[in-house]
């Protein structure tokens, strides 16, 4: 267990944009909310799962809702702080530590919010590795550890717990109605974990994966290095292409953003096209109208020159854009886990085949 | 016939065209006085002298006094936030992410009070008018007089903000109020940024546009006064005074839209090079396309009306070095010390004004002290001037197709007679005073930028429209005239019932009287 200085905390930041994959909303107000808690005295101490007694309880915490409703509502630590305790509260039992569901996008920063308002530590492990739009797209689920319950909390004091469901999808469905009731932001703090659940099933040592290519980075920017390579050698990842926003559509379905991005080649990849899907997050990529990478490897589309991450929210005409693979966690590559978030768990027909194999 | 002076107040110059329906009549340059108002003041009545009998129908001054304001941390006064939203935001007030200086000066006093709304216009909670109240109460008592009030959602819903407008001006009488749905777009901390800026400027707002008037009437000219905005519109003088904000950008939007006045070009590409950064824009149906992204002013957040602009390390004075084997322009340059530092005035450091000088595409200083540099080394570096700008403005492209190209500014010698993926490239006459120009020719517009739920997209598009309409009308359009120039919608991931936000954007000519 170590103290996180707030320097690793506007690197995790950073990195945990890129590891967003296109979604995951921005770490800008989790890392606003950070620098307060320091800045008032508040630190954090990250744990790493093999410190976790087998018995040991973990609190999952992330923010759910459109990113658009916490541009206004904006993020409180307070908030998330309590759905923590409320669920110990309804467990009657306290929670050793506290880690983030997903640890890509804002949701990579959430855990240090509670951490910082509960006095607990955070644990070096999320459920996804990245991002991605639902519930039931987490190791847990491959794992099929239960999903009940999850307490949900918004900043008014309404305050939910989903007692008992049969499926992640049940979870992700109720939860996902008390979300939009409550203004379609809330904190909550999904299933429990004992100890052994986290160590068996968590995505392992992300939080420092996410600090250590965020600084990467962040060094590269400063020494005027090209910040794709570093995110390269980080994360022992693959360019794909090299080229320019050339068309966009967007569309929302069901509650996601869908849509499609077309890039036209630059540098050595000129002559050529390549084609995005997402939804909410990159799901799929096609060079010359070939699939070339799909999920569950890691897709991110990164300002050429900047190498910070683009959303598929504000990618725009003209930008110019670099696509690199990192890969996957191994628990998504078995065929359970490619039910939950292979290619077809999108929608798409193909077979999972990843660029790294 | 129709008559109009148009007038841009730039930190070094003051420049006055006296334009006639599409005719420049006449161009004045004089340098910015300190106070503002003598500057302007010559300024018109150089112009009056030019005008003869016949009238103008209005004067339009575009002035970066305000966005200078702010950068150089001057003439700001302290503001008390009000914002409305508690329970939620609690976490992060006002002022949270600014730079400490200029929190520093401006922070007076912070308050925040339950209210605020929900994405589908419920209520967080029912406005607490009586905190509302005390806040005004204990404003008062500290002498604070400028205030910004913001509400959760309020472009939604704008009802709890000029609720609270209307408590304050009941305990602060005189106070200046500034709204964020007046100004911003969604993005509560972004929107509320804007507004505290436009609040902090508010008395210097006040002051420099009583002294446009009063230079007006000192020239003797009875036209109305119009101020121009980011846009490349114009509003009331009056109104302007209230939203200083909105003159952030005017200079680049001025000087924009007259190169494309004076080139007869609605739709093009403008490249304006300057002495340390070239500017990339894009003009749209005659108006600058606008930024879709959080821009920063004076190292603040904010999110409203501005200009899409490019910003690279390429101009005038820009150092060119010999580096790993390749040439490198920039970012660093000699700025305003071109006339110590350069190569042709005896200094030290090798600008792009010097090869320039030495490629005999620029008269200035002495071309002797450069003839040692080789022809190859001269080449090499044109030619990277020439790939930065391209890239430049394909970056600034929306479509495949060649644009034309207008090229401005006193570095526009870099900008090669032909750069690939433009049609042409332009350099209009006049081009010294095309920020005046750009003034004189202003319209007024109306903006829209909502959340629609319940509606098609065709309802929700026209009731955007109509919204921007009514707001045109107010600015001092003439409604018969308004056009809408510029719609899009974008569809809002997780949220139900297939919300659809809207940007619209009309306008129209200067009504009469």
């Amino acid at each position: 267990m170590r103290e996180i200085t707030i320097d690793e905390i506007e690197s995790l930041a950073v990195g945990a944009w890129v590891l967003g994959t296109g979604g995951g909303g921005s770490p800008y107000l989790g890392l606003l909310n950070v620098r307060r808690l320091y800045a008032e005295g508040h630190r954090v101490q990250l744990m790493d799962p093999d410190e976790l007694a087998d018995d040991d309880m973990v609190a999952v915490v992330s923010n759910m809702g459109a990113p658009l409703v916490g541009q206004e509502r904006l993020v409180d630590s307070a908030t998330i702080g309590r759905a923590v305790t409320l669920m110990e509260e309804y467990l009657g039992r306290p929670f050793r530590a506290i880690m983030s569901v997903e640890i890509g996008g804002n949701n990579g920063v959430q855990p240090f919010l509670a951490a910082a308002e509960t006095g607990k530590p955070v644990v070096d492990a999320d459920a996804m590795g990245r991002a991605y739009p639902e519930a039931q797209m987490t190791s847990f689920a491959v794992g099929d550890l239960k999903p009940w319950p999850l307490s949900l909390v918004d900043p008014r004091g309404i305050e939910g717990i989903v007692a008992k469901v049969p499926s992640w999808k049940w979870m992700e469905r109720l939860s996902r109605k008390m979300c939009v009731e409550v203004g379609s932001i809330a904190a909550t703090c999904k299933a429990p974990r004992t100890g052994a659940e986290v160590k068996r099933w968590g995505i392992l040592r992300t939080t420092t994966q996410a600090i250590k290519l965020g600084q990467a980075i962040r060094l590269a920017q400063k020494e005027h290095r090209d910040p794709v390579q570093a995110i390269l050698a980080q994360e022992k990842g693959m360019l794909l292409f090299r080229g320019k926003i050339a068309d966009i559509a967007r569309r929302t379905t069901e509650g996601f953003l869908r849509g499609t991005v077309k890039l036209e080649g630059l540098d050595d990849s000129r002559g050529h096209t390549f084609e995005l899907a997402f939804q909410n997050e990159w799901a799929v990529g096609w060079l010359d109208g070939v699939a070339q990478v799909m999920t569950p490897d890691l897709i991110c589309v990164l300002d050429s020159v900047s190498g910070e991450a683009i959303g598929t929210e504000v990618a725009r005409y003209g930008q110019r854009v670099t696509v690199v693979a990192l890969p996957a966690p191994p628990v998504f590559l078995s065929p359970r886990g490619l039910d939950f978030v292979g290619p077809r768990a999108f929608g798409y027909d193909l077979d999972f085949r990843s660029v790294f194999a | 016939m129709r008559r109009r002076i148009g007038i841009d107040v730039g930190g070094t110059n003051t420049d006055a065209v006296l334009l006639e329906d599409d005719r420049v009549l006449h161009a004045v340059k004089t340098p910015t006085t300190a106070d503002v108002l003598t500057g302007v003041r010559l300024a018109l009545e150089s112009t009056a002298r030019a005008m003869g009998s016949e009238p103008v129908q209005a004067v339009m001054i575009g002035t970066t006094h305000f966005v200078n304001a702010v950068v150089q941390r001057r003439d700001l006064a302290p503001v008390g936030a009000l914002r409305i939203g508690l329970p939620a935001s609690r976490s992060l007030p006002p002022f949270c992410d600014w730079p400490a200086d200029l929190a520093a000066l401006v922070r007076g006093q912070v308050h925040m009070v339950e209210g605020g709304h929900d994405y589908d216009g419920r209520p967080i909670m029912p406005l607490d008018e009586r905190a509302v109240a005390a806040a005004a109460r204990a404003m008062n008592a500290a002498g604070i007089a400028c205030v910004a009030i913001s509400s959760i959602f309020s472009p939604l819903d704008p009802a709890m903000e000029d609720r609270a407008a209307e408590i304050l001006r009941a305990e602060m009488p005189g106070a200046s109020i500034t709204l964020s749905h007046d100004l911003g777009r969604i993005g509560l901390l972004e929107r509320e940024n804007v507004a505290l800026l436009n609040a902090c400027l508010a008395p210097l707002a006040q002051h420099t546009v009583q002294a446009f008037e009063e230079a007006l009437r000192q020239a003797g000219i009875a036209a109305p006064l119009f101020i121009t905005q980011n846009d490349g519109t114009v509003i009331r003088a009056e109104l302007a005074a209230r939203f200083p904000v909105l003159s952030f950008a005017s200079g680049p939007t001025n000087s924009m839209r007259g190169a494309a006045f004076l080139t007869g070009l609605k739709n093009a590409l403008v490249v304006d090079v300057g002495g340390t950064t070239s500017d990339v824009g894009a003009l749209k149906a005659g108006f600058p396309r606008e930024a879709n992204a959080i821009v920063h002013v004076g190292g603040v957040r904010t999110l409203f009306r501005m200009p899409d602009l490019l910003s690279i390390g390429l101009g005038g004075g820009s150092h060119v070095e010999a580096r790993d084997g390749r040439i490198a322009i920039g970012p660093r340059s000699v700025g305003f010390r071109l006339p110590e530092l350069a190569r042709i005035f005896g200094g030290p450091q090798l600008t792009t004004s010097d090869i320039a000088v030495r490629a005999g595409l620029l008269s200035l200083g002495e071309a002797s002290r450069v003839a040692d540099i080789a022809d190859s080394f001269t080449r090499d570096t044109l030619a990277e001037a020439a790939r930065m700008l391209e890239e430049a403005v394909d970056r600034m492209k929306t479509e495949a197709t060649d644009v034309p190209l207008l090229a401005v500014g006193g570095g526009a010698f870099l900008v090669p007679d032909r750069l690939p993926g433009c049609s042409e490239v332009l350099r209009p006459a006049h081009a010294a005073v095309a920020n005046a120009v750009g003034a004189a020719i202003a319209q007024v517009s109306g903006e829209a930028d909502q959340v629609f739920q319940g509606m098609t997209r065709t309802e929700a598009m026209a009731a955007a429209e109509r919204i921007a309409r009514d707001r045109a009308v107010e600015a001092g359009a003439d409604g018969a005239t308004l056009s809408l120039v510029d719609i899009e919608d974008l569809p809002i991931a997780y949220l139900p019932g297939g919300a659809l936000r809207v940007r619209a954007r009309v306008v129209g000519e200067i009504a009469a009287g």
